[in-house]
């Protein structure tokens, strides 16, 4: 990797906020509901920063600002160093090619009606005036890449596996050769060997194509695994934010420690712990 | 004498290409204030068997096995109307889907009173008194006030409480819990989990949780069996497991924890067994 320049800022957020507003009824005044509160982070090419929370504390709706899905209310997002206009219609294609994002259920995030070629060939379609044959060209090496086969290029989504499909919502993502790859939820989906195959195609492609991932999860075992950086969300606010390590090793939030101490611990000793204290209690 | 015993379970589907089998010659056995959980991936027929011993499955699957004793009585002779006075009385079962297994139309007050009246024959007065005892139980906050509250009107961690709470109106002897956090936060999942531990610690009865999580198998269960593709893989107490797995598969599963991650990729479940799921000892015979 040293080979790759890897101190540039690929992606930084300045003090982002979105607001919702609830319409009010007879009666009932309108009412403002603060998703993101003004959130603020920087992210290295080629890194991972992993945003954690319950459901609820704004960090899905961050990433559809982050891929132009939202308006944010207010604040900065620079991507690449340059400054986003993300005001409706002065978005062009170009700044939405550097950005995809990957949704969290792969049986509701792909056209049941739509054949895996077609799939991914539409990015192209729309965005290039590359051929019919190119196009396919280009779908069927990337089937290859993410772990799937030419053969596939017919079939319809419903053919295929909760793992093989988000492979596909992966192959579509990267059509186009995007700079940024915001995942929601990827892999909570997943059965637990499916999760590790596609955890692994993820750390593959990343390193091949040099990718910056914003990588939405509540599982901690998988943060601790794929990230660099972690911020944690509570209420629209981050309220933790620094690298794996030090969010690991010395979480400052009560949010955090909350966290950490809900979820499961699978090593041995603490199976140990657990019996001996069920033992003592039934005594 | 076990409080529920399955020997030689098998569920077959019929499809367009024969039959499937998703269930191939499972035993389960479960004691009396015993944590069994049971493990495997989606399609290896965990939620199955245990909806073969509900009797949910639909009339087009065949089900056959050797025996399946319930405080030693078989289940499977019983009559329809017989078996449905011991479903959700003295078995009862908590859904993966807390919002969807509730009734969208009925308040979560009507739905756990109906089970009170079908089978307690409890009156009106009494009913609701014990569905709010049940409610506070739960720790749903309010009891009082949810009684009349819709299930859409609730946040699905106060959706599972109300199916916990109806799961066990009845006091059951065993209690299945089919993935009951998977579709829940951690911080959520923590809290349901505590309750139904505390819940089968205080009232003794036997727990059947079936789930993919490894984390939630080691936070709960005393002894486990790993299902793969219809089969029983293995069956150990929980240290054991954890400790010194047998079979392949079960390495397999955990070396695939990410918290378990040697080097910068994961082990799959693949490329440790090739599709070869039969116990280790084959491996050192075939050399």
């Amino acid at each position: 990797m040293s080979d790759i320049k890897t101190t540039d800022t690929m992606l930084e957020v300045r003090d982002i906020k979105r607001d919702y507003e609830l319409p009010g009824g007879f009666m009932k005044p309108k009412k403002t509901l603060h998703a993101v509160k003004g959130v603020s982070f920087k992210l290295e090419r080629g890194k991972t920063l992993a945003i954690v929370g319950e459901s609820g504390c704004g960090k899905s709706t961050l990433a559809r600002m982050i891929t132009f899905i939202d308006e944010p209310t207010s604040g900065d997002l620079i991507i690449d160093g340059k400054k986003m206009d993300t005001r409706p219609g002065h978005l062009t294609s170009d700044m939405r090619q550097k950005v995809q994002i990957i949704f969290q259920n792969p049986y509701g995030s792909l056209n049941p009606r739509q054949k895996i070629g077609d799939v991914l060939g539409e990015p192209l379609a729309i965005n290039t005036d590359l051929s019919a044959a190119e196009r396919r060209n280009r779908a069927t090496e990337m089937l290859i890449k993410v772990g799937l086969g030419p053969e596939h290029y017919n079939r319809y989504p419903h053919m295929f596996s909760g793992g093989q499909r988000q492979r596909i919502a992966i192959a579509r993502a990267l059509m186009m050769n995007p700079k940024l790859l915001v995942l929601d939820e990827p892999v909570s989906a997943l059965d637990l060997s499916v999760q590790a195959q596609v955890l692994n195609l993820l750390a593959d492609l990343q390193d091949e194509f040099n990718l910056t991932y914003v990588f939405i999860s509540h599982d901690l075992s998988v943060v601790r695994y794929i990230a660099d950086e972690v911020m944690v969300m509570y209420f629209g606010e981050a309220v933790e934010y620094g690298t794996r390590d030090e969010v690991f090793s010395n979480p400052k939030h009560e949010y955090t420690q909350t966290l950490f101490k809900a979820t499961p611990k699978s090593d041995v000793e603490s199976i140990r712990a657990r019996i001996a204290a069920k033992k003592a209690s039934a005594a | 004498m076990s409080l529920l015993q399955i020997d030689n379970l098998t569920v077959e589907f019929e499809t367009s290409t024969g039959w499937f089998r998703a269930v191939d010659g499972v035993s389960i056995k479960v004691d009396k204030a015993e944590v069994l959980a049971i493990v495997g991936e989606s399609g290896s027929g965990k939620s199955v068997s245990m909806l073969a011993v509900m009797g949910l499955l639909p009339a087009t699957a065949k089900i056959t096995a050797d025996r399946m004793l319930f405080e030693g009585q078989d289940i499977q002779k019983l009559s329809g109307s017989e078996r449905r006075k011991l479903i959700g009385k003295d078995i009862a079962m908590i859904f993966q889907e807390p919002i969807a297994s509730l009734n969208p139309c009925f308040t979560v007050g009507f739905q756990i009173e109906e089970v009170l009246r079908i089978h307690l024959g409890l009156d009106k007065k009494a009913r609701r008194a014990r569905a709010i005892e049940l409610f506070k139980l739960v720790g749903l906050p309010n009891a009082e006030e949810r009684m009349h509250a819709f299930p859409h009107q609730m946040s699905g961690g106060q959706c599972q409480r109300v199916m916990i709470a109806i799961a066990i109106a009845c006091d059951p002897k065993l209690l299945i819990a089919d993935e009951p956090t998977t579709a829940l936060d951690v911080t959520i999942q923590k809290q349901i989990l505590d309750l139904i531990m505390d819940l089968q610690a205080r009232t003794g009865m036997g727990l059947i949780m079936i789930t993919h999580d490894m984390g939630v198998v080691a936070e709960t269960a005393d002894r486990v069996v790993v299902q793969y593709k219809g089969r029983k893989m293995e069956e150990a107490d929980v240290l054991s497991l954890f400790e010194n797995p047998q079979s392949n598969y079960t390495k397999a599963l955990l070396a695939a924890l990410p918290e378990n991650a040697t080097g910068d990729r994961l082990t799959t479940v693949s490329a440790f067994f090739d599709g070869n799921p039969e116990p280790a000892p084959s491996a050192g015979a075939s050399a």
